[in-house]
């Protein structure tokens, strides 16, 4: 009796909610756009956020909802963008390439305090400002190498050095990195000026022996190609006629401020004496 | 002040994460971060007093009836109905959802066929029916049960935002030092014990 009672009730409950949901879902109906699941198989995948959406899921969605145009994935190749383009009819759009290029040499220049805290550049930048005497410069401690999806980012001794044949320009690494020293370039240039502090000569030369000095002779020899914020010496990104590195041996800047990445690179190599901190 | 110590005991003193160890799984799962963790703890809140409210109905109402004269109980299969309206409930609420109030839906959506099935909200429907509670304090009993479950869950949350930039041992990376500082949490509520 207990037996076909269960069987009964359990039954019949189970055939009304199911014939209740049934008729539930035809009556709320929504239309799902099933286009957003189509530009999301096309996306890189990479849910590194450089679009300013919460991973390529969200970036599909709003590619669908026609709020973004395909180019406003950074990391994405031309012929990705074209073929999501072409597969949800829409016009492609286009954003310039960018990467990241940690401007600073704190490792032949600044003085380090002993700090042996949480091993974190955000954590420590907390603790009377950082360990370094440049309040501007890299940290050093690697949050932005940590946070980099595509591993384009090497703690090379005390600073951070970002290898641009990896970097997909997706700017992670600028929004954690608490000093602002990662600047977001465009991704054809290869020579900066690796200095981020705008304090005056003086202020910057007791602190680190690598910063610019502000003395203007960059600017003066290769007009429109350097300009200045402040007093502090950057490439102009937009110059119609690009620096080269004939240019950096004409300037001869006298802290060796402005370097090609390859040398950058190597230069901190030698400081760290080939071996990794 | 029966119903001070209804919401206090279910908040606090038998927090159902921290007292009573149920809706484990949630808590650990969705706590990584606070933004999640509220969106969660908002669906539980609402799941978990609708669940409340219909199966003490249920209990209280439907569960022994006559069928031409004879007395059918049906207390044996409580768990397994409550699990059925539950799961069903919770199904026909979000098809609702997504039609009538899109923006509720985008915020609670996706954890809400994360809990049908959850311990916690059995568990207050269970505990409602067998202390034999009317509809009215089985509904407060589980919101506040559901508050309690929200508590802990953005307590842990932040926690382990903040641990995330520690340092631990190699070995308690990640899900182990989460469970030393759950039960750690856990031990801090029993100072609320004997409370009510």
């Amino acid at each position: 009796m207990t037996l076909y009672t269960a069987l009964i009730v359990m039954g019949l409950l189970g055939l009304t909610l199911g014939a209740i949901i049934g008729v539930f879902v035809k009556l709320f109906k929504v239309e799902q756009d099933n286009r957003a699941e189509l530009a999301l198989e096309l996306l890189p995948g990479a849910n590194c956020g450089g679009c300013g959406k919460a991973g390529c899921a969200d970036f599909a969605r709003a590619l669908a909802a026609g709020e973004v145009m395909p180019g406003n994935c950074p990391v994405s190749s031309l012929e990705q963008r074209a073929a999501i383009a072409l597969a949800l009819e829409i016009d492609a759009g286009s954003v310039a390439r960018k990467q990241a290029v940690v401007c600073c040499r704190a490792d032949i220049g600044a003085e380090e305090m002993n700090y042996n805290g949480i091993q974190d550049c955000n954590a420590a930048n907390l603790v009377a400002g950082g360990p370094t005497t440049c309040r501007y410069g890299c940290l050093g401690l690697g949050s932005c190498a940590r946070v980099c999806p595509f591993g384009a980012i090497e703690i090379i001794g005390r600073v951070a050095v970002v290898h641009p044949e990896l970097c997909t320009g997706c700017g992670q690494c600028a929004r954690i990195c608490p000093r602002n020293v990662i600047k977001m370039v465009p991704a054809n240039a290869n020579i900066h000026v690796y200095c981020n502090s705008p304090e005056k000569a003086a202020v910057k030369r007791s602190l680190c022996k690598a910063g610019c000095l502000g003395c203007r002779k960059c600017e003066k020899l290769l007009p429109g190609k350097i300009k200045f914020d402040g007093l502090l010496a950057v490439v102009d990104y937009d110059a119609t006629d690009a620096i080269t590195p004939a240019d950096i041996e004409k300037c001869n800047c006298p802290v060796h401020g402005i370097m090609t990445e390859k040398e950058r690179c190597a230069v901190a190599r030698e400081a760290a004496g080939g071996k990794r901190v | 002040m029966k119903y001070l110590e209804l919401t206090v005991g279910a908040v606090l003193v038998y927090n159902f994460v921290l007292s009573r160890f149920l809706g484990i799984c949630p808590f650990l799962g969705v706590s990584k971060r606070l933004s999640t963790a509220m969106g969660m703890s908002g669906a539980v809140i609402f799941v978990m007093a609708l669940a409340s409210c219909i199966t003490s109905a249920i209990s209280n109402y439907l569960l022994e009836f006559t069928v031409a004269g004879t007395v059918v109980k049906l207390d044996f299969l409580r768990i397994l109905l409550f699990i059925l309206v539950i799961a069903a409930l919770v199904q026909l609420l979000e098809i609702m959802m997504q039609k009538l109030t899109p923006a509720l839906y985008r915020a609670l959506g996706i954890y809400l066929p994360l809990i049908t099935t959850n311990c916690a909200v059995l568990g207050a429907a269970t505990i409602n029916a067998e202390s034999g509670r009317s509809v009215l304090d089985s509904t407060i009993f589980g919101a506040f049960s559901g508050v309690g479950f929200a508590l802990a869950l953005l307590l842990f949350s932040s926690i382990r935002e903040k641990l995330e930039l520690a340092a631990p041992p190699k070995a308690f990376e990640g899900t182990p030092i989460a469970l030393v500082t759950a039960g750690i949490l856990a031990m801090a509520f029993t100072g609320f014990a004997g409370l009510c």
